[in-house]
C-alpha cells in the first residue's frame, strides 16, 4: 500500500477462513481488507464468535448498499474492530425487501440506532430490534430514499402555508427538468469490451477508467516491481539457439533466398516487383529523353 | 363509586397514597428541536420522575440533508465539498477520510509536503473544534467568560483557514492526491508564532478559570459515568472512549498519513465522566499544538500533490502552455477521474472521535455508495443510559460532553 491510508495489524486471511470454517460463505481479501461473507441464519454465530472468540470488541458501523441487479438485492455491512488486536473486519450479508436480517442488538447495543438507519433508508427488516422505527427521516416519511430506484429529487416537498396556518406537504415540482450529465467517454464508459480490450491489463494510470478491481491494481503494481529486481542470467548470443531461431516451419523457410540486387537497378524498379527485370533497363533512355 | 364520595370527602386511605394526596406520576417533556443547549436540533423526548429522569428518547434527523444520495450522484471531487458540511465545526477532518478513502482505493502516493499540510490543518481542526465544544460546555453548565476567550482562538483559527484555503469554514482543502494549494511562508510563520504565544495564553487562561473552579466541577464530576465495558459495546470512539479510560487513539494505533512520526501523547480520563471528558479534550489541544509545532519543524519542500495528471488537475500555468495539460484539466472537471471497483472502510481521528467512510466503487466516476460513519451516532444513542437517575439539569452537561453537531449525526 502505497497510499497514506490508515495502517493497522495484518491478519492473515487463511487464519479467518479457518477461525470462520462452516459459518462463513466466504472470506475475501480485497484493497488490504478482509470481508467475511455469511448467511443471514449464520450471522448472529459468526458475530458472537467474532467478539468473544477473536477480540472484535466494537460495532463501528452497520452500513446498506443496494444492488437492484442482484437477486438479493441488499447487503447489510457490519464494520468491526478489535481494540486490542488493532484490526478491522467487515461481516457482509444479503437480503432483500421482506427477509429480515437478525438483529445484533443484543451482542452490541450500539446496533440499535444503525439498524435503525439501515431499516429507514433501504427498508432493510431486523428481525429482534425491538425499536425498528425511522429514524433520520421526516415523521410519517413514506419509501426508503436510498434505494437505487428512489429518485433524487424525492415525490412530495413541504412549505409553510399561510392560508392553512401550518406546514403542508405537496407533490414535488420541478421549476426547472432534473438535469443529470453523463460525462462518461463514449468509448471509455461503455459497457461492452469491444475484442482486444481484455487484454489491457493494467489500466494507462491511476484515476483512468479500467474494468480491473481496486486490489487487482495493487497487485499488479507489485507484480512489477518484482519484475525489476534482478536478471540473473546474462543477456548474450553465444550459440545460434539465443538467436530465437529455431527449426524451419516449413518447406518455403528452407528455399534459398534470392540474392540481392544491384544498388544501380534497386533504385529505380520503384514497386513493380513482378515486371521482368530487364524493363528498367528499357525505360532508362526514355525517361533521359524525357529530361532533355 | 365509594372511593370517590370518598375522595371528595378528604378521606385518605394508608394503602393506597395516592388518594387524596397530590398525585405523583411520571411526566414527559420535549427538549428542543430549539434549545441553545441542544448543539442544534436536537429533540429529547424525556420522561421525568419530579427532576429525576427516566428516560430519554432522541429525536434526530432534523437536519437529514440527504448527503450520502446527493454523493452517489457526484463525481469523486464534486462530493467532497458535502464533507466540509458534515460536522461544520471540524471540516477538513471530514475532508481527512474520504479523501484517505478515494487514495486508498486508487493506491495513489501522496508527496511529502502535502502529508504534512494535511497533518498541520487537521491538528489546526481539532483545536478549533474543541474551542467550541470547551467553550460551550463551561457556557451550558453556567460559565460566561471561558467562552468568549476561547472564540477568540477559533476566530483566529478560521481565519488561519480562510488564509490557506480561501474559506473560513468549509475550505474543501484535502483533494485527493494531496491538498489543492501551497499554503505560503508567511502564513506558516504567522500560526508559528501564534501558537507559542497567542493559544497558550489565551487556551490556558481560559481554563484555569474551570478547570478547578467548584461549580464548574460539582456539575460535572460524577455526572454520565460511563464503564469500560459500556464504551465498548456502544461503540464510543475519540475523548469519549478515552474519557472512560481506554488509550484508543486511532492516529496513534493506525496511523495514517505522517502521523507515526510524530511526539504526541494520549490523555485518558480515569472516572469516565463529563469532567474526564473536558479534561481529555483540554489535554488534546496542548498535543495538537505540539504535532503542529512539529510539522512546522520538520516539513519538507516540494510537491503539495501527486502529479498523476489522471487524477490530479493541473496548475492554471501549467495549461497555458500544455495542450495536453489543458484536456487533463477539461476531462477531469467534467468526466472526474475513474476509481476502480472495490470497497473500503476508512476511519480517521475526527476530534468528536473516529469518522468513517464506507466507500464503494463500481469502476465509474461517481461513489457507487459512500456510506459515512457519524461519530454522534453511538455517542447520543448511549444518552438513554447516561442520563438515568440524572436531573434534568444534567442534561446540557451530558450533551457538552458528547461534543455533538448535527450536520455529521443526521447527515
Amino acid at each position: 500500500m502505497s497510499s497514506p491510508a490508515p495502517v493497522y495489524a495484518t491478519v492473515d486471511v487463511e487464519g479467518v477462513r479457518q477461525a470462520l470454517a462452516g459459518l462463513a460463505r466466504d472470506v475475501r481479501e480485497a484493497v488490504g481488507e478482509i470481508a467475511v461473507h455469511v448467511d443471514r441464519g449464520n450471522l448472529i454465530a459468526t458475530m458472537n464468535l467474532l467478539r468473544d472468540a477473536h477480540e472484535y470488541q466494537q460495532l463501528m458501523e452497520i452500513a446498506g448498499v443496494d444492488y437492484p441487479d442482484r437477486a438479493e438485492r441488499f447487503e447489510v455491512v457490519y464494520c468491526l474492530l478489535s481494540v486490542t488486536r488493532n484490526h478491522r473486519i467487515r461481516v457482509h450479508v444479503s437480503t432483500d425487501e421482506v427477509q429480515p436480517v437478525p438483529s445484533v442488538t443484543g451482542i452490541w447495543p450500539v446496533a440499535g440506532w444503525l439498524e435503525r438507519e439501515v431499516y429507514d433508508m433501504y427498508g432493510v427488516l431486523f428481525s429482534g430490534n425491538a425499536d425498528l422505527r425511522r429514524i433520520l427521516t421526516d415523521y410519517g416519511f413514506r419509501g426508503h430514499p436510498q434505494r437505487k430506484d428512489f429518485p433524487l429529487t424525492g415525490y412530495v416537498e413541504l412549505r409553510y402555508s399561510e392560508e392553512a396556518k401550518r406546514v403542508v406537504y405537496e407533490p414535488v415540482q420541478l421549476a426547472q427538468d432534473f438535469r443529470t450529465f453523463d460525462f462518461m467517454s463514449p468509448w471509455e464508459g461503455a459497457e461492452y469490451v469491444l475484442p482486444g480490450d481484455e487484454k489491457v491489463a493494467q489500466p494507462e494510470a491511476k484515476g483512468a477508467p479500467t474494468p480491473l478491481k481496486a486490489d487487482e491494481i495493487a497487485k499488479a503494481d507489485a507484480k512489477l516491481a518484482a519484475d525489476k529486481v534482478s536478471v540473473d542470467k546474462p543477456k548474450t548470443t553465444e550459440k545460434p539457439a539465443d538467436t530465437g531461431a529455431g527449426a524451419a516451419a516449413n518447406a518455403e523457410a528452407v528455399k534459398k533466398t534470392r540474392a540481392p540486387r544491384k544498388p544501380g537497378a534497386d533504385k529505380d524498379s520503384v514497386s513493380q516487383d513482378s515486371a521482368p527485370a530487364k524493363a528498367p533497363a528499357t525505360r532508362k533512355p526514355r525517361a533521359k529523353k524525357g529530361d532533355a | 363509586m365509594a372511593d370517590v364520595i370518598d375522595e371528595m370527602l378528604g378521606k385518605t386511605d394508608a394503602a393506597d397514597p395516592t388518594t387524596g394526596d397530590v398525585a405523583i406520576q411520571n411526566y414527559t417533556i420535549n427538549f428542543g428541536p430549539q434549545h441553545p443547549a441542544a448543539h442544534g436540533v436536537l429533540r429529547l423526548v424525556m420522561e421525568l420522575d419530579g427532576e429525576i429522569v427516566e428516560r430519554v428518547d432522541p429525536h434526530i434527523g432534523l437536519l437529514h440533508r440527504g448527503t450520502e444520495k446527493l454523493i452517489e450522484y457526484k463525481t469523486y471531487l464534486q462530493a467532497l465539498p458535502y464533507f466540509d458540511r458534515l460536522d461544520y465545526c471540524s471540516p477538513l477532518c471530514m475532508e481527512h477520510s474520504y479523501v484517505l478513502a478515494i487514495e486508498k482505493l486508487l493506491d495513489m502516493e501522496v508527496p511529502l509536503r502535502a502529508q504534512y499540510l494535511r497533518v498541520f490543518f487537521a491538528e489546526l481542526t481539532r483545536i478549533s473544534n474543541h474551542m467550541l465544544n470547551l467553550g460551550s460546555h463551561v457556557m451550558d453548565v453556567g460559565a460566561m467568560t471561558p467562552n468568549l476567550w476561547l472564540f477568540e482562538i477559533r476566530e483566529d483559527c478560521l481565519n488561519f483557514f480562510e488564509r490557506a484555503s480561501g474559506a473560513r469554514m468549509h475550505s474543501a482543502y484535502f483533494r485527493p492526491g494531496g491538498v489543492h494549494q501551497d499554503v505560503p511562508l508567511k502564513l506558516l510563520t504567522d500560526i508559528a508564532d501564534w501558537l507559542d504565544t497567542r493559544l497558550p495564553r489565551l487556551f490556558e487562561d481560559a481554563i484555569s478559570l474551570v478547570a478547578d473552579n467548584r461549580i464548574f466541577k460539582q456539575r460535572n464530576v460524577d455526572i454520565a459515568v460511563v464503564s469500560k465495558d459500556d464504551a465498548l459495546k456502544w461503540g464510543f470512539s475519540g475523548p469519549m472512549i478515552r474519557g472512560s479510560g481506554i488509550p484508543w487513539d486511532l492516529r496513534k494505533s493506525q496511523p495514517y498519513e505522517v502521523y507515526d512520526r510524530m511526539n504526541f501523547e494520549v490523555p485518558v480520563g480515569t472516572r469516565g465522566d463529563c469532567y474526564d471528558r473536558f479534561m481529555v479534550r483540554v489535554e488534546e489541544v496542548r498535543q495538537s499544538a505540539r504535532i503542529m509545532k512539529q510539522c512546522l519543524n520538520e516539513m519538507p519542500d516540494g510537491p503539495i500533490a501527486s502529479f498523476d495528471r489522471k487524477v490530479v488537475p493541473p496548475k492554471r500555468a501549467e495549461m497555458k502552455r500544455s495542450m495536453e495539460a489543458l484536456i487533463h484539466h477539461f476531462k477531469l472537471y467534467t468526466e472526474g477521474f475513474h476509481v476502480p471497483a472495490g470497497e473500503v472502510y476508512v476511519a480517521t481521528e475526527s476530534p468528536k472521535g473516529e469518522f468513517g467512510v464506507y466507500l464503494v466503487s463500481d469502476g465509474s466516476n461517481k461513489p457507487y455508495r459512500c456510506k459515512i460513519r457519524p461519530t454522534a451516532f453511538s455517542h447520543l444513542q448511549a444518552m438513554d443510559f447516561m442520563m438515568k437517575g440524572h436531573m434534568l439539569a444534567d442534561t446540557t452537561a451530558v450533551l457538552g460532553a458528547m461534543d455533538i453537531v448535527f450536520g455529521e449525526c443526521d447527515r
